[in-house]
């Protein structure tokens, strides 16, 4: 037994593991499905295949999957616990916030030599999610404004009437192809910066997102 | 006969449509097309309206007794693209329909009159027909420093719409520069050119753009009117549903190929020669609404797809700016150069994202931190 325990807290609740591997999940099968409808190869042998069919038939049921998990998710940020709630994803609005931010930047920037403690969310790491969330959005109304065009006058066309009007068809589809790489380069980012955290804080970083629980030294409050 | 007792005073129909004269199915008696002529040709608009075919007896009828409304046809900044395609419409009896049975009363790339005796015309049809009459019009509007970049007898043609279109029952915009700009709105836009509806605001307005215009889809708009005697139900964009109310690609004669998976990779290859899906040649189909595929062009001989081109989405808002470039799936990236593609920025940008964060890794593994305070190994 150490003489200075760790306490565990449980940080993330199980709705919020689940929502972050069902987006892992659906991210994964719409950018590859998504890179295949944007460039396809030539995999039908005869007329009678349907391969582009199915990648389609998978991109768009990911698509609703992945919708309904952003929705469920930004819907639990307003009845999870603190660790989950919406005020974690703005941490520049406050000042305790702000100098978090500062402190986490300065060692991200090897400007100071001391790690600092983050509980629940790391600062940085929020202020990433909330343009990624931001990210989702766009990527949500681009992809199923295209989705809807196969059905105009239908509900779905209807509602996203204002899409048409902010982009042309081809815009829509360039964004939507550019929003791929995005999350691409935030996929590195996010993986880099948790198993750096992970390592730096000894703090179960990477378990606590199967496990939910992350641990440190002060007792839990 | 009995056709030149009712000649004379113009008649006002019940839907405020100043009517000439004859009816439409007496002027084409006397036109010696066949009255089987006229009920194929009322079939074929039927079909153009998606209407069912128990519609075309209807159509025969609306035709048989409605008088031929008074018609202006203005040029603006086009390449009488539109006019050609109507005249050169190989049905003979559409373009008699089109060019006879509507009282054509000003038409600069048809009529005799030329000059002042032209103006004249314009002039004493509008004044007499004032807003009785259809207005069709074909090219687009310059509106930059007044409008001066086009002019037709010394009057801007921003002038001459806000007049003429002012004072019209309704204005039919034919092809893509009268709906919205066409060619010369794209990028930059020097003349500041516009389509009818934004150059008049305020005005009735169908859009029917195509580059050409399919002459089919001008004829079922009016059509349309006479029979119903309003305008067609028209999308968020102002055009027709009928006609543009669904996309090339969901009704495209190539579209099993696109489901199976067989693309066409370069021009004139095996797959192209097969008849393959144009998707991978930067065919605009998917993003582009028009009735191409089971309206077609020229007695419905042909359309780009059927022979082996992809769709240029000719119909669809700025299409010289937002299709392009023409062979190639996606838009070039703005401010990135012509040939750099959203692929090569994006692999550029995860790539960076890769190497900025390789290198983080390397420096963090190297460098020693100072552990928060209380902690101990142990």
């Amino acid at each position: 037994m150490p003489k200075q325990p760790k306490y565990k807290h449980y940080i993330w609740e199980l709705p919020v593991r689940i929502n972050h591997w069902t987006n892992v999940f659906a991210i994964v099968v719409l950018g590859v499905t998504g890179f295949f409808i944007g460039s396809p190869y030539s995999f039908g042998g005869s007329a009678s295949d349907f391969t582009m069919g199915w990648l389609r038939f998978i991109h768009f049921v990911a698509a609703y999957l992945f919708a309904v998990s952003v929705v469920s998710r930004v819907i639990w940020s307003l009845i999870g616990n603190k660790y989950a709630s919406w005020r974690e994803f703005f941490p520049f609005a406050t000042s305790n916030g702000r100098k978090k931010m500062v402190k986490m930047l300065r060692y991200y920037m090897f400007l100071d030599r001391k790690v600092p403690e983050t509980f629940g969310h790391n600062p940085m790491a929020t202020t990433a999610y909330i343009m990624l969330f931001g990210l989702y959005t766009l990527m949500i109304l681009t992809g199923f404004a295209l989705y809807a065009q196969h059905a105009p006058g239908g509900l779905m066309y209807r509602s996203l009437g204002f899409m048409y009007a902010i982009f042309s068809s081809q815009g829509l589809r360039l964004t939507h192809h550019l929003g791929l790489w995005l999350i691409g380069g935030f996929i590195i980012n996010h993986v880099y910066s948790a198993v750096l955290m992970d390592i730096k804080e000894h703090d179960g970083e990477i378990s606590s997102i199967f496990s939910g629980y992350k641990y440190r030294i002060k007792k839990p409050e | 006969m009995s056709n030149e007792k009712k000649s004379g005073v113009p008649e006002k129909s019940e839907h405020g449509l100043e009517k000439q004269g004859y009816s439409i199915g007496e002027i084409l008696k006397q036109r010696g097309v066949s009255r089987r002529d006229f009920l194929k040709f009322c079939t074929a608009m039927t079909a153009a309206m998606s209407l069912p075919a128990s519609f075309a007896p209807s159509v025969a009828q609306a035709l048989d007794e409605v008088k031929r409304p008074t018609l202006v046809w203005l040029n603006f900044q086009d390449c009488t693209g539109d006019t050609e395609a109507l005249l050169r419409a190989a049905n003979p009896t559409v373009g008699e329909i089109i060019l006879d049975i509507l009282s054509i009363d000003y038409h600069e790339t048809i009529m005799a009159a030329a000059g002042h005796q032209a103006d004249e015309a314009l002039e004493q049809t509008i004044a007499a027909h004032k807003g009785k009459y259809l207005c069709v019009v074909e090219g687009s509007i310059s509106m930059k420093d007044g409008g001066v970049y086009g002019c037709t007898s010394g009057r801007t043609h921003l002038e001459i719409a806000r007049r003429v279109c002012g004072d019209a029952l309704a204005t039919i915009a034919i092809g893509t520069c009268a709906s919205y700009g066409g060619i010369a709105a794209a990028v930059p836009n020097p003349t500041g050119a516009v389509g009818v509806s934004d150059a008049v605001p305020g005005i009735t307005v169908i859009n029917l753009p195509g580059c050409p215009c399919n002459a089919d889809n001008l004829t079922a708009t009016v059509v349309h009117y006479l029979v119903f005697g309003k305008i067609p139900v028209m999308d968020s964009k102002g055009r027709p549903l009928f006609a543009y109310g669904k996309r090339i690609h969901d009704n495209c004669e190539r579209r099993p190929h696109f489901d199976a998976g067989q693309y066409v990779e370069h021009w004139g290859d095996d797959a192209h020669r097969k008849g393959f899906c144009l998707y991978k040649m930067g065919c605009k189909g998917p993003a582009t609404f028009h009735n191409c595929p089971t309206q077609r062009y020229n007695e419905k001989t042909s359309w780009p797809v059927a022979s082996g081109h992809g769709c240029a989405g000719c119909s669809e808002p700025q299409f010289w700016d937002t299709m392009s470039p023409l062979y190639r799936r996606l838009p070039n990236v703005p401010g990135f150069g012509i040939e750099a593609t959203a692929d090569k920025i994006g692999l550029g940008l995860v790539a960076g994202a890769a190497a900025a964060f390789a290198v983080h890794g390397a420096m963090s593994a190297l460098r020693k931190d100072k552990e928060p305070q209380e902690t101990k190994e142990g």
